[in-house]
């Protein structure tokens, strides 16, 4: 038994090595790339032509629903990679080890983009559907409060010098922002206790339409394959940086 | 345990009473930001009453966050910070006690001149009282949630400004419940009792979580 675990946790960790997990970050880059590409363009082409030019129910939309497939996708991969974040430097602070704090630094600015995407990208669907291009809305609010968690945890990493320092203080920055989202989340979808009653309509995948959800899925999975993608180059580059100094990265150069 | 407790709090207290202009700045930073609203917006009453809760708490994050760079500054330079993680005493403690004298030094301040900024603000003496209550119960979270942001940010340059991105955005539920709070206290007071309880149970659970972070912070900080 003792054995079986230890051969299992070798093999767990095997890829937890810099030196290990930069050939294979190289190998794995190219294939998400192109399924992103691909689920992207084909996401594209069907929400734009195989699906419906208006949303029924009681408040119609015309063609500008659309924007659906774009805003709905980064808004889930914006607090999804911020989890990731936050795994990645709970894993590292336990474990000291030092790629997953290189992988929680690499994943930091896609979320911080995606997170900017969906604001983005639902100031203008606000604009066509509300009339402003902005509202406190608690989804709206509380997607630009994530947006600062990011910036905080970029800002606080690019601010301290030394690596070790930096990358376990924004790590605990990350954590820390982790336990209090919950609570700014439910503060501002509850602002009076009250009469705390569900302030935004909820919608079942059910109620959706066929073409208009499978659109959606395949956007979401695409921006899923593009974080990949993304925070694999960046990590890679991660690697490069700061292994500079050391004896499988030389070798591997030469 | 505690005697070490109440060694950090006097001699924080001490000191900073030899150097009153420290404490003094952080109160008229707060009066001078919630007297230029009106200032700006215009002095109509109805419109000050309304806008006063928000006012009065946003310049009491403000003040707070400002006054948090000190928190473990000065014993960082002279090496007092050092010879404290060093102590067999747990860190957390430590933590509670340079924040609890922080508190006395910035927060208490803005409790007790909460109501002549509602004087400013043309709010019902009721609403004083909210306000009162409210800071009394939101000031020590903004304390020790701070903290972990003035451990983090320890020493480094540009720490100020960082330290106000990374620490405001967790104040927000505090500003939500305190604003809240003296908000409701004009038009029915036992409408207020939920408002404090959230904030209390804020302050207790702040009270359990941020020393353990903030001490984590100091040591990767000093590390």
């Amino acid at each position: 038994m003792n054995l079986n675990f230890k051969t299992l946790q070798s093999n767990w960790f095997h890829y937890s090595s810099p030196a290990t997990f930069y050939p294979l970050a190289g190998k794995l880059l190219p294939r998400f790339a192109v399924a992103a590409l691909v689920l992207v363009l084909f996401a594209l082409y069907w929400g734009f032509t195989q699906t419906p030019d208006q949303l029924g129910g009681t408040n119609p939309q015309k063609e500008y629903y659309r924007i659906i497939y774009i805003h709905v996708a980064a808004a889930w991969m914006s607090m999804w990679l911020y989890l990731m974040l936050a795994l990645w430097s709970m894993i590292g602070l336990i474990f000291n080890t030092r790629l997953s704090f290189m992988m929680a630094q690499a994943i930091a600015p896609t979320g911080a983009i995606f997170t900017f995407l969906a604001l983005w990208t639902g100031a203008f669907w606000g604009r066509t559907s509300w009339g402003t291009y902005w509202d406190w809305d608690p989804r709206l609010t509380s997607e630009l409060i994530l947006f600062f968690l990011y910036i905080g945890y970029l800002a606080l990493h690019s601010a301290i010098d030394e690596t070790r320092r930096a990358d376990r203080a924004s790590a605990l920055l990350a954590l820390v922002g982790l336990v209090m989202v919950p609570v700014i989340y439910w503060s501002i979808n509850c602002p009076d206790p009250n009469q705390c009653a569900a302030l935004h309509q909820r919608s079942a995948p059910s109620q959706i339409d066929g073409n208009i959800l499978l659109a959606m899925l395949a956007m979401v999975f695409g921006f899923w394959m593009y974080s990949f993608a993304a925070t694999l180059a960046r990590l890679r580059t991660l690697i490069l940086v700061r292994e500079v100094d050391s004896e499988w990265l030389q070798e591997w150069l030469q | 345990m505690l005697t070490v407790v109440w060694c950090i709090l006097e001699r924080d207290l001490k000191l900073a009473l030899r150097r009153r202009t420290d404490v003094l700045t952080t109160l008229f930073f707060f009066i001078i930001v919630v007297s230029l609203f009106p200032l700006g917006v215009g002095s109509e009453q109805a419109l000050l009453r309304q806008l006063g809760p928000g006012v009065v708490w946003v310049a009491a994050l403000l003040a707070s966050m400002l006054a948090l760079e000190r928190l473990f500054a000065a014993d960082h330079e002279d090496g007092t910070l050092e010879q404290m993680l060093l102590t067999r005493e747990p860190l957390p403690l430590l933590v509670i006690a340079k924040v609890l004298a922080h508190w006395l030094l910035t927060g208490l301040p803005l409790v007790l001149i909460a109501p002549l900024v509602a004087l400013q603000y043309h709010l019902p003496a009721i609403a004083a009282l909210a306000m009162m209550v409210a800071l009394l119960l939101g000031t020590p979270i903004l304390s020790l949630i701070g903290a972990i942001g003035a451990a983090l940010t320890l020493g480094l340059r540009g720490g100020g400004i960082l330290l106000s991105l990374l620490i405001l955005p967790l104040y927000i539920p505090v500003l939500i419940y305190g604003a809240g709070a003296v908000t409701v206290s004009m038009i029915a007071w036992a409408d207020t009792q939920p408002y404090f309880l959230l904030l209390g149970a804020f302050l207790l659970l702040a009270l359990i979580f941020a020393p353990l972070a903030a001490a984590a912070a100091l040591r990767i900080a000093l590390e």
